[in-house]
């Protein structure tokens, strides 16, 4: 009975220091929520939604909410909720993809532009300022017109136009932590290049690097629904939610739910994902 | 100051032949025969080899990228496959809907954005800085084309007191231009609260609390002048994310302006006004980032004496 009793005690302090720590940073807590509400039904969505979200059901099509079809049906009767629900799934695979596509060009190609001499650095960085200098949309479509309107080559174009994000990001940071001692120590003990961009900058660069990670996660779910519902990215009948609000907006008028709810989950992943990198980057900066 | 505005100088064409390499090879990687796509649909194979030519697709790329090249330095960017016009022509045509659209939106992003930043950072930690900033973040994570489907399915649907779609008459104007300024107000309101606070940390907003100057005239005239730098710079700098944010604004209203021109060529695989429009858009994207650079210099000195 006794271990019990300090376990509860232990257990409290834990608690309330939990608490605590959330009060004091409200944007992680709050952002954090948002994005694991997201993150929950994504895993769940089988159990979560109602009804499977591509059987079309003619008899029942344009309804309003109702307690059968919390959202809704679509203009081919399919269950606007459970569209929503499994439309968390593309947008949380649309940001895995993207950003880990532009993390993994940008982040090298900026290592090596700090490391690297006059030239090398110079080469990379012009290229980077020329997809800096393409609004990202316009880049997108470019690269899109080139390999064909679908979800993966949005995703690539998306992650091209990411990628002098981090190249920068990273080609500063690097900057900043060649000219520290430990590194400049590891150099007079003949540690090889490479080592020295994995081991003893990339790992003190990688709190940035998340911190942009976030907010970029942001960027892209932004940029491939507006960019589906150009149709130049997801195609029918996949429910991205983009894609959903391009078929709503034939129907504006007669079904609102069709445009509504799936701009609502945008709005609350993309808030998820700003709120929390605003936190954590109070969290990393040193100057707070 | 002139090494810097050399040096800029300098790295602005280097940028734009990059621009227009990239866009060239994006357009020779089009799956599709260009001169097949030219000659029509119905087209002999005699009438497609004639295209080529005229096209000058049977020459080497370099010969293609200078003639490209030149063509586009002297105004010259093809015939539109659709129209069969000049697309420097069609450009020149809508350009002034984006130009219009975009300088509407500007405005309203600088009216409110400002004074809701200072306000906010007037009141720091208040309940008016809590509101602003919840508005501003919630205004950066909105995809505007839902705001435009919810604004049109209220204004123009439900009560009618706006147009639909397209660029009829000033009332046009009013949904695509709130829409489009969502976002770089937003954007502005959080730059203009940072960079308020900032200056009104300074020892001479101080002594002029000290000596008694109006708050009203401190906050105007010696923070509000001071913070203005960063406040160009990301006008400046965001010119290219409201450029993207009018082509799909402009797809949504229908609005005649070269963004909704550019997805329509990707429909119809028009490769010249593809071609055409992007390059227009980010060379203006470009200069505009170059004149904002030059004017945060100009207004700076420790840049301009550097």
């Amino acid at each position: 009975m006794a271990s019990v009793d300090t376990d509860i005690a232990s257990r409290r302090p834990a608690v309330y220091r939990g608490l605590r720590w959330m009060a004091t940073h409200r944007s992680i807590t709050i952002g954090g929520f948002l994005i694991g509400i997201i993150v929950l039904a994504a895993i769940f969505a089988p159990l979560i939604a109602p009804a499977d979200p591509y059987v079309q059901d003619l008899l029942a099509t344009m309804e309003p909410p109702s307690l059968a079809h919390p959202f809704g049906t679509d203009d081919n009767g399919r269950d606007i909720f459970a569209r929503v629900i499994f439309g968390a799934r593309i947008s949380l695979a649309e940001v895995v993809l993207a950003v880990g596509l532009a993390v993994l060009v940008g982040v090298p190609l900026g290592i090596l532009s700090g490391m690297s001499g006059r030239y090398v650095d110079q080469a990379i960085m012009w290229t980077m300022d020329i997809l800096f200098a393409f609004p990202g949309i316009v880049l997108a479509i470019l690269i899109v017109s080139v390999l064909g309107s679908s979800l993966i080559n949005l995703l690539i174009a998306i992650a091209i136009f990411s990628v002098p994000v981090y190249a920068r990001l990273s080609r500063n940071l690097t900057l900043g932590l060649k000219g520290m001692d430990y590194v400049e120590a590891a150099v007079s003990l003949g540690i090889s290049r490479r080592r020295i961009m994995s081991h003893y900058i990339l790992r003190n660069a990688i709190g940035p690097i998340i911190v942009q990670s976030t907010l970029t996660a942001g960027t892209v779910i932004l940029s491939a629904a507006s960019l589906s519902f150009l149709g130049l990215g997801a195609q029918p009948p996949l429910p991205e939610w983009g894609a959903m609000m391009s078929d709503g907006r034939n129907y504006l008028g007669l079904n609102i739910w069709m445009s509504l709810f799936p701009g609502l989950a945008i709005m609350i992943t993309v808030l998820g994902f700003n709120i929390l990198g605003d936190g954590l980057r109070d969290l990393l900066d040193p100057r707070k | 100051m002139k090494a810097y505005i050399t040096k800029k100088l300098l790295a602005l064409p280097l940028i734009l032949i990059g621009v227009s390499l990239l866009v060239f090879v994006a357009i020779r990687a089009l799956p599709g025969d260009p001169a097949r796509l030219m000659a029509g649909p119905e087209a002999t194979q005699e009438a497609v080899d004639n295209m080529t030519v005229r096209l000058g697709l049977d020459r080497s790329l370099p010969a293609q990228y200078a003639s490209f090249a030149y063509g586009a330095v002297r105004g010259d960017l093809g015939i539109s496959i659709k129209s069969k016009l000049p697309v420097v022509a069609e450009i020149a045509e809508r350009l002034p809907f984006t130009i219009g659209l975009a300088i509407t939106a500007y405005l309203i992003a600088i009216g409110i954005g400002v004074p809701a930043g200072m306000i906010a950072a007037i009141y720091r930690h208040g309940w008016p800085d809590q509101f602003v900033m919840i508005l501003a973040i919630a205004g950066a994570s909105i995809a505007n084309f839902w705001l435009a489907l919810m604004a049109m399915n209220t204004f123009s649907v439900q009560l009618g007191w706006l147009p639909l779609l397209g660029a009829a008459s000033w009332k046009s104007f009013i949904l695509p231009s709130i829409t489009l300024a969502v976002l770089p107000t937003a954007v502005i309101a959080r730059m203009t609260r940072s960079s308020m606070i900032e200056v009104m940390s300074q020892d001479y907003i101080r002594t002029a609390y000290a000596k008694g100057v109006l708050p009203r005239n401190i906050y105007w005239s010696h923070a509000l002048r001071n913070a203005l730098l960063p406040i160009i710079t990301i006008v400046g700098l965001n010119f290219g994310s409201l450029m993207g944010g009018a082509v799909v604004t402009e797809s949504v209203f229908n609005w005649p302006g070269i963004g909704r021109f550019l997805v329509d060529a990707v429909r119809y695989r028009d490769y010249p006004v593809i071609q055409g429009v992007t390059l227009v858009a980010v060379t203006g994207v470009v200069v505009i980032n170059f004149l904002a650079e030059m004017l945060i210099a100009f207004l700076n000195p420790k840049i301009r004496f550097d």
